[in-house]
């Protein structure tokens, strides 16, 4: 749906006049977040978090739920006061500069809750003004067909599906033509369809709007796909930042072997050139690390050592360790629970 | 014992009958001729009275009742012959004490079916009156007794006292002026007992100023004091204005 | 902050819970219309008890004015649980909808979008006692005709002048808006605590209940501290409908008997509503938004 309605030709309205014209387009570092911490009494939720995004960046921001994403999203939306650290968006400090920055963020947090008992052009209209934005009907009607809501433009957003919501929940954030996007966790209880038109969405915000984003997510897979440079967290601290083309280098490849005769198979490969790239055998089968280019080379090799191969899985390192975050975590709270 | 009191008696000097006899008859006659009987004076008031067919009177009311707060207001008062007397206040309510009757004089003289006893002299505002007692012959009357104290020269009504069976005693103080050939006065002071007036608070639910309350006075004397500034008689009064 | 307010007005318009409070006080006040029209005179012989004895009433006790004062007197101790209705749900309601987060998110800081909140359901508690004003007094007035009033206190009676009443009525009108808006600001202020609108409103209530049951229970323990509770003074419109008596006793017409009083109290609501907006404010400056 998203990707048949695509925001172009939308430079038609006003883009608000900061008044201050604190933000400069040259600015490379638009997020610079420094030691942030929050302490919610006996858990702390951010720890000591540093990170930083750049101009035009779609910044992906991983970590299971309960990491620290939202609590994060929400101090750089002043929703929460951070118990330490600094936060700089468009180089200037959030608590000081609250208002000229708000001015350019739009942000879809968690749910898109809206006023159900308004009708999704007053939703709209609303929140346009809250922004300081005054937009005409016809303007307005305009975003609205841009998310392929002008049809139940006048309907209560009580009507509304979830991924209509979602939609004007997005349409809200982009009304008054932010330069940075926050978007916390954007395809939750959206269908197939949806999380796919979403991606698209963010990838025309960022490649022909010129928009900054970031976007959060537990799922390393739509990261993947959309950010160009992310951070993965975990009990609000920082594991790993960087781009995701580093993060997904083909080096780190994890292969999981599984063959009728292990015993074997780990004879053969320790005695071949591949016994650096042994890491672990046990029951589930044999792992081993490489690159992505020496794949194709140690399947043939394993043919020719006549070794019968059941099943052959070569997965990301990144994905790996951020499943064995996830798992280790799920383990906890299983016993916690 | 019989022969004994008819010797008695019979030794009781003539002339001591005689002078009882007669100090009676000088006291009787005296009296009749110093005074005219109490019937017959009331008569006369009555009859003065009866000159007015109708009135519009106008006027102010003053109401003073420990638990009533009124404005003093201005008032109409409308009569018709025999009985119908009212007053109306000008825009607003008015709580006047019960019977407009006894606010007017007319209607005390109203019937003939009463005795009237001399009941001696008095002053009223250093004015001699005569002091007469009616007393109603019929056993269902409301009024139990009216003491009238009447100015015998301009056959005038200062005071009125009635005692009724259900709502205590009334007095009526009456002051005349330009009226007075008429028989109507220029001022009513009306008197009578007041009783307890208390709503729960719960009922109210009262605003508590933090001012402290007056001790309310142990007498429960409430007055209403009319005074007329203009009358209009004999002009007619229709049954609607009396309403 | 003037645009902020025209967008609070308009989402508590667009609400439909609003509309409850102003189909309950038509319910009331023609409910009460009806009883007055229909036994008005039994509710008088109550009412002058005592006094009917000796006293004959002239005049049209049931008029309009009448029945403005028997609607406020029943109406303000109910009509603070409509306020509350909306007052309570301003944050809190935004909250449990998921909206607040939004609101907070956009270039307009905390104070400002919690003053045009406030005053945005102030303005609410102005139409209410508006609605009030149009059913429950020129209605009555056109209904029941007009005549002096009789105000019946636990200890006397109050004759006022037929021409003496309006302007009572506009001063007790002002004075239970500023009573209105002293619930409405507690109700707000609780509403800043919860993430739903339930626990504020029924928090306000109770508030008003237990301090209205205190100030109205004759206990002497009670009656040192009743000054200091603000139902107290909630019905200090009542004072309106007094008047002042000369030396000899004499009511005047067209004076307030302790204006001095009024004015106190209404300085006392004044200074709640002060309170409980600032505190309000205070707090939610500080506060994370979780919801």
């Amino acid at each position: 749906m998203l990707s048949s309605s695509p925001f172009r030709g939308r430079r038609g309205f006003t883009p608000y006049l900061c008044p201050a014209v604190i933000i400069q387009h040259n600015m490379n570092s638009i997020i610079k977040v420094s030691h942030l911490s929050k302490q919610f009494k006996e858990l702390k939720a951010v720890d000591a978090l540093s990170f930083s995004v750049n101009e035009v960046d779609v910044y992906g921001f991983l970590g299971q739920n309960g990491a620290g994403k939202s609590t994060t999203i929400r101090m750089l939306l002043t929703l929460i006061a951070p118990t330490d650290g600094t936060i700089e968006l468009f180089g200037y400090n959030l608590l000081s500069h609250r208002k000229e920055i708000l001015q350019q963020v739009g942000a879809v947090i968690e749910r898109p809750d809206l006023y159900k008992y308004l009708t999704g052009l007053e939703n709209l209209s609303i929140f346009a003004k809250m922004s300081g934005i005054k937009l005409s009907k016809q303007q307005l009607m305009e975003q609205l067909e841009l998310v392929g809501l002008a049809q139940r433009a006048s309907s209560k957003v009580r009507t509304y599906s979830q991924g209509m919501k979602q939609r004007l929940g997005l349409a809200v954030a982009l009304v008054h033509d932010p330069k940075l996007i926050l978007l916390d966790e954007p395809t939750n209880g959206l269908d197939p369809q949806g999380i796919a038109d979403m991606r698209n969405l963010i990838l025309m915000l960022s490649r022909e709007r010129k928009k900054t984003i970031l976007v959060s997510s537990h799922l390393l897979s739509e990261i993947e796909q959309i950010a160009n440079r992310m951070l993965i967290i975990d009990r609000g601290k920082k594991l790993v930042e960087g781009s995701v083309d580093e993060l997904f280098h083909p080096d780190e490849t994890i292969v999981l072997l599984e063959t009728t005769d292990k015993i074997r198979t780990e004879a053969i490969i320790r005695q071949s050139n591949y016994s650096n790239a042994l890491i672990n055998v046990d029951a589930s089968g044999i792992e081993l690390k490489m690159s992505k280019e020496q794949v194709p080379a140690f399947t043939r090799f394993l043919i020719e050592q006549q070794v019968e191969v059941t099943g052959i899985n070569a997965r990301h390192t990144l994905e790996d360790y951020f499943l064995k975050i996830t798992t280790a975590n799920q383990h906890v709270e299983a016993y916690k629970n | 014992m019989n022969y004994q009191l008819y010797r008695t008696s019979y030794f009781v000097p003539r002339t001591s009958y005689l002078v009882l006899l007669t100090s009676y008859f000088i006291l009787l006659t005296s009296s009749l001729l110093a005074q005219a009987p109490a019937a017959e004076l009331v008569k006369k008031v009555k009859a003065k009275l009866d000159k007015v067919n109708d009135y519009v009177a106008t006027g102010k009311m003053k109401t003073d009742v420990v638990f009533i707060k009124a404005p003093i207001s201005n008032i109409k008062a409308y009569y018709k012959k025999p009985n119908k007397f009212q007053v109306k206040r000008d825009g607003g309510l008015s709580l006047l004490p019960k019977g407009g009757v006894s606010i007017n004089i007319s209607s005390l003289l109203l019937t003939d079916d009463y005795t009237a006893i001399n009941a001696g002299n008095g002053t009223i505002d250093n004015l001699p009156v005569r002091i007469i007692k009616l007393l109603p012959l019929t056993e269902t009357s409301e009024v139990v007794l009216t003491t009238l104290y009447i100015d015998e020269k301009a056959l005038l009504i200062r005071k009125a006292s009635t005692t009724t069976k259900d709502n205590g005693t009334y007095d009526m103080q009456l002051s005349f002026g330009k009226y007075a050939d008429w028989g109507l006065p220029d001022k009513v002071i009306f008197s009578f007992n007041t009783k307890d007036y208390k709503l729960p608070k719960g009922v109210t639910l009262e605003y508590d100023d933090g001012s402290k309350k007056p001790e309310l006075p142990k007498n429960k004397k409430g007055k209403v004091e009319i005074t007329y500034s203009a009358y209009v008689i004999n002009k007619g009064v229709s049954d609607e204005m009396i309403k | 902050m003037w645009k902020l307010i025209k967008i609070e007005v308009f989402k508590i318009f667009k609400k439909p819970r609003t509309y409850i409070a102003f189909i309950a006080i038509w319910a009331i006040v023609s409910l009460i219309q009806l009883a007055l029209y229909v036994d008005g005179q039994k509710y008088i012989d109550f009412v002058l008890s005592g006094v009917n004895d000796t006293f004959k009433v002239g005049g049209k006790i049931i008029n309009g004015y009448f029945v403005c004062f028997i609607i406020l007197q029943t109406l303000l101790i109910h009509v603070p649980l409509l306020v509350a209705l909306v007052s309570a749900d301003m944050v809190a309601g935004e909250a449990n909808m998921g909206t607040l987060r939004l609101l907070v998110t956009k270039p307009q800081s905390r104070t400002t979008l919690l003053l045009s909140k406030f005053i945005a359901s102030s303005v609410y508690t102005i139409a209410l006692l508006l609605w009030i004003a149009v059913i429950g007094l020129f209605l009555s007035m056109f209904i029941f005709g007009t005549d002096g009033l009789i105000n019946a206190k636990s200890d006397q009676i109050i004759l006022l002048n037929a021409n003496d009443v309006f302007w009572r009525y506009l001063c007790a009108f002002a004075f239970a808006e500023l009573a209105l808006i002293t619930v409405g600001s507690l109700g707000f202020f609780f509403s800043i605590f919860a993430e739903n609108s339930l626990g504020p409103i029924v928090a306000t209530m109770s508030v008003i209940i237990v301090f209205t049951i205190l100030s109205t229970l004759e206990i002497p323990l009670f009656e040192s501290v009743k000054q200091y509770f603000f139902t107290t003074h909630m019905i200090g419109w009542k004072g309106f409908f007094e008047m002042k008596q000369t030396a000899e006793g004499d009511s005047i017409p067209g004076t307030i008997r302790n204006l001095p009083a009024v004015l106190r109290s209404a300085g006392v609501l004044l200074a709640h509503i002060v309170f409980f907006v600032g505190a309000s404010i205070v707090v939610f400056k500080r506060k994370d938004v979780l919801s």
